[in-house]
């Protein structure tokens, strides 16, 4: 075909309906395959955290002086650190810590935004105003700036790095959940529900919210591996607690000063800090399309 | 068109002075006493109660925060903790250096995405899309430190190409700019991906090429300009991320900056630079904001008329 144009096989010249989305194995989609890796990788992970004796070969406490600085071999997979201690299995151990970073501050952090979403969203007027005006003002500020504010001026604690890091992603939450509300609010059922004298709480909670919780779900999911990343990064930064087993952003940290003469200290716990958000985001975005009302492929 | 600027220049002042009042009580409300912070944990009662005294911190807190108020309005920071440095000084010093590399990142991550972004949408599902949409996800996933420390990795330690740290010269500069700008190139990539694959499908391309306009001239005329416009209304926050990913950033490549300066004062337990710093980076996001706002304004026509 003559070039005239960006490309002939664009998708400008296909005709609606003829993109099929892509095969990776007959009867499988891709997309199926890249969701059966992700979950099968985040229970993998899930496992490590909760288990992570069954997996690790070594005690992640164990600094065996004789091997300091080893590259990966049979022995130690991953190589051990600057005290001896094997590098696979303190990313496995270290496994729990990020993975309850993500997912608990990522629970709070939802809960309270879509109290206040919900609040703000069926009140309206002043109330609503007022808490979207602090919503917006927190938005302002950017999410790992505002967890460094909160962690130092609580102190180092793993509780209080959950904490900031929730009271980060907050106001995406509350405002999604928000929209979510304004839109329902205005439907039929929820009038007719007022017409006989459900009180609020009761519309507000068995009426409204189940209707919020697809596009929670999804930001939910992808907050997650959000909160990983400005965790970790706490952590890099030496506002995380030091802990015996230390958590995969500390370790980067600690790395830094080996690079030379030992990569792959910080190369691994990077490596498993990406796995884990790729991972995440990828169930997210399978999630978002899945619940998504207005995808209906041609 | 002017009154909409004005509009929303007014609204500016709330979410700049909201942001100061968030600062102040995110440090000040909290539980956690500053001065034994700065003192730290095993200082004697006077030496806690001399700082308390000497920083103003035990005067009621609505006191406090009217004068943190009007300093800060001034452009009074205060005086570092650390240094009895003025904070202001120490600000303006290190902000051009962050604002060079913010600038360098926020450019390659616009390249970057939006030309990706548009490449990838337009050769839908073929290799080349693959591929974007893999970068783009590592992007989006990879944590920017992490990121930084492979870039040196790769270019210093092993290629020896590139210089690992320091400010001032432009090879200084790649690897760092490169390192924070992925994420947002990542983020663009996929997001103006959607943009354009939807203002595709919609009935007006349709027409247009039905009428028999050649293809780039639909791509180029058309679609681009109406799938742009959700990236340029992120392009605000980005910008703002950019600053803050700078703290990291800068950390790792031992640049000087604002970043080097947050993290010290995070060491330091240096309150009134964290305090400044947040609020710069607030004022920053909230200009850049209303820049776009106003950019959007003029580039669609529809948003002046609601207005």
């Amino acid at each position: 075909m003559p070039t005239n144009t960006v490309s002939t096989d664009t998708i400008l010249s296909k005709r609606i309906g003829n993109d099929r989305p892509a095969s990776g194995w007959p009867g499988l989609s891709l997309s199926r395959m890249l969701l059966g890796f992700s979950l099968a990788v985040l229970a993998f992970m899930l496992v490590c955290a909760v288990a992570p004796q069954w997996i690790a070969p070594y005690s992640p406490t164990d600094m065996m002086t004789d091997r300091l600085l080893q590259p990966p071999s049979k022995a130690h997979l991953l190589g051990t650190d600057q005290f001896g201690r094997d590098v696979w299995s303190l990313i496995v151990y270290g496994s729990r810590q990020s993975l309850t970073m993500g997912v608990a501050s990522v629970v709070i952090g939802g809960l309270a935004g879509t109290v206040i979403g919900l609040i703000a969203g069926y009140c309206g007027g002043v109330v609503d105003s007022l808490f979207m005006r602090i919503n917006d003002i927190l938005m302002t500020i950017p999410g790992i700036l505002l967890a460094i504010a909160i962690a130092v001026a609580l102190g180092p604690s793993f509780f209080n790095v959950i904490l900031a890091i929730s009271v980060a992603s907050i106001p995406g939450k509350a405002r999604v959940v928000r929209s979510q509300v304004l839109s329902i609010r205005s439907r039929p059922f929820v009038e007719a529900a007022r017409a006989i004298g459900t009180p609020h709480l009761e519309i507000m909670v068995r009426h409204i919210l189940p209707n919020c919780f697809s596009p929670l779900l999804v930001m939910m999911t992808i907050g997650v591996g959000t909160s990983i990343l400005v965790g970790t990064g706490l952590s890099f930064l030496g506002l995380g607690v030091i802990q015996e087993i230390p958590d995969w952003g500390y370790m980067l940290s600690q790395g830094r000063s080996y690079m030379t003469v030992a990569w792959w200290i910080s190369t691994f716990p990077g490596l498993a800090i990406t796995l884990l958000v790729v991972v995440v985001n990828l169930i997210g975005d399978d999630l978002r399309d899945r619940l998504d009302p207005k995808k209906g492929r041609v | 068109m002017a009154k909409y600027i004005v509009n929303r220049l007014l609204a500016s002042i709330p979410v700049i002075i909201g942001s100061l009042t968030i600062v102040f009580l995110i440090i000040h409300w909290l539980p956690g006493d500053p001065a034994q912070m700065i003192a730290g944990d095993d200082a004697a009662p006077e030496r806690v109660a001399f700082l308390r005294e000497q920083f103003g911190l035990n005067r009621p807190l609505w006191q406090q925060y009217l004068s943190y108020l009007w300093d800060s309005l001034r452009g009074d920071f205060g005086v570092s903790f650390a240094n009895s440095q003025p904070v202001l000084d120490r600000l303006l010093a290190q902000l051009p250096a962050t604002l060079s590399l913010a600038a360098m990142s926020i450019l390659l991550a616009v390249v970057l995405g939006v030309v990706l972004g548009v490449l990838s949408a337009v050769y839908k599902n073929r290799l080349f899309d693959y591929i974007v949409r893999v970068i783009s996800l590592l992007g989006v996933s990879m944590p920017k430190f992490w990121l930084g420390i492979l870039l040196i990795l790769i270019f210093s330690v092993h290629f020896q190409l590139l210089p690992a740290i320091g400010n001032g010269s432009f090879k200084q500069l790649i690897m760092p700019a490169f390192a924070l700008g992925v994420t947002g190139a990542g983020m663009l990539a996929r997001m103006i991906r959607n943009s354009v694959l939807e203002v595709i499908g919609e009935p007006f391309v349709v027409t247009l090429r039905a009428k028999g306009l050649a293809d780039r001239v639909v791509l180029y005329k058309h679609v681009l300009r109406n799938a742009l416009l959700p990236a340029i209304t992120v392009l605000g926050t980005l910008l703002g991320e950019m600053l803050s990913g700078a703290v990291v950033t800068e950390t790792v490549f031992s640049r000087q900056g604002l970043g080097k300066m947050v993290v010290d004062a995070i060491n330091q337990k240096d309150i009134p630079v964290i305090q400044a710093a947040i609020l710069v980076t607030a004022v920053f996001t909230v200009v850049c904001n209303l820049l776009v706002d106003i950019s959007y304004s003029y580039i669609d026509p529809r948003v002046r008329k609601s207005s």
